[in-house]
């Protein structure tokens, strides 16, 4: 199964690296060709964030070296894609234990996290309780997807508990 | 009081690259492109919806000082100036398709949600943009017009 996951995942990372390629000529700065490099790997990261993403793959999207990826990206965004997508998994997992019935261990697996100890302990260091508490005191927000992806995710570590509505 | 927005504006890198990507990639028509002199006036609109017009708009001088214009382009390309535009069609499935088969950045995949079937893409230049097939409800109203819940 996991086999089956990695070849899907390395041939959408394929298109989407040539796809990248045949745009950048245009860019004629070079930091704007390197933020718009970044910004396809955060939407790589933003789409897949269930399947087993790591750098390799992530600094193909960007059509850099792998060392240069994760340095550019923190400068980029302000975190490094690690913590951006253990941010991006919890907010999926925030919004499945808010609108649906699936079990805690189903969210686990659905939002990327391959072990339920990971889990939990990054969505406690980020919203600061756990999964199921989180649960117990939601109400559905029902606005579009794009603006609950944005608006709902935790602003960071530590910080996270302004981002919580009680 | 007023009657109708005719005029939003997003911020593109490149005029013709602008053009050649919301016209003939996201399939919009041309609606102006005129020299002003001073300024290149590009427009877009939905195709036989005249009167709701999005200028395509070069950041920098005359209208902004280089340093600022330079700022704008960081932004716009790392995806971070927000929602730049929300179209509807009548077929998210197909236009999804047909947007595929021509290479578009797709920021997320087609989802069903209770307003409507979506998608997510990306200008060339970094603009977030979002395609929905609206559900309706019972009265034929968008159930999006039916507000968000508490």
């Amino acid at each position: 199964m996991n086999q089956i996951l990695s070849i899907r995942v390395v041939g959408f990372f394929t298109v989407a690296g040539g796809c990248a390629l045949r745009n950048i000529a245009w860019v004629t700065r070079a930091v704007e060709e390197l933020n718009r490099r970044m910004l396809r790997a955060r939407d790589a990261i933003d789409r897949a964030y269930s399947q087993p993403l790591d750098i390799a793959n992530l600094a193909a999207v960007a059509s850099v070296s792998e060392a240069h990826f994760i340095r550019t990206f923190k400068a980029t965004f302000g975190e490094t894609p690690h913590r951006y997508l253990q941010r991006r998994r919890v907010e999926r997992a925030m919004f499945m234990l808010r609108e649906t019935e699936k079990s805690v261990t189903d969210i686990c697996l659905d939002s990327g996290f391959t072990s339920l100890g990971t889990f939990s302990r990054t969505f406690h260091d980020i919203i600061g309780m756990s999964p199921t508490d989180y649960r117990s005191r939601q109400e559905v927000i029902a606005l579009p997807t794009c603006f609950v992806m944005q608006w709902t995710r935790p602003s960071s570590f530590g910080e996270a508990k302004r981002a919580v509505r009680t | 009081m007023y009657t109708r927005i005719n005029l939003s504006s997003i911020f593109v890198l490149d005029l013709d690259k602008a053009i050649d990507f919301y016209v003939n990639t996201l399939g919009l028509e041309l609606t102006s492109d005129m020299d002003l002199g001073f300024m290149r006036w590009v427009t877009v609109g939905v195709p036989g919806q005249p009167g709701r017009d999005v200028l395509l708009e070069l950041p920098g001088p005359p209208g902004m000082d280089e340093k600022s214009g330079e700022q704008v382009r960081d932004l716009v390309t790392k995806g971070a100036t927000g929602f730049a535009l929300g179209l509807v069609t009548d077929n998210a499935a197909k236009t999804y398709a047909t947007l595929k088969a021509r290479g578009v950045e797709f920021t997320s995949e087609l989802q069903t949600h209770f307003y409507g079937t979506d998608f997510g893409l990306r200008d060339p230049f970094g603009n977030n943009m979002r395609i929905t097939e609206l559900a309706t409800s019972d009265n034929g109203l968008p159930k999006s017009a039916e507000g968000i819940k508490r």
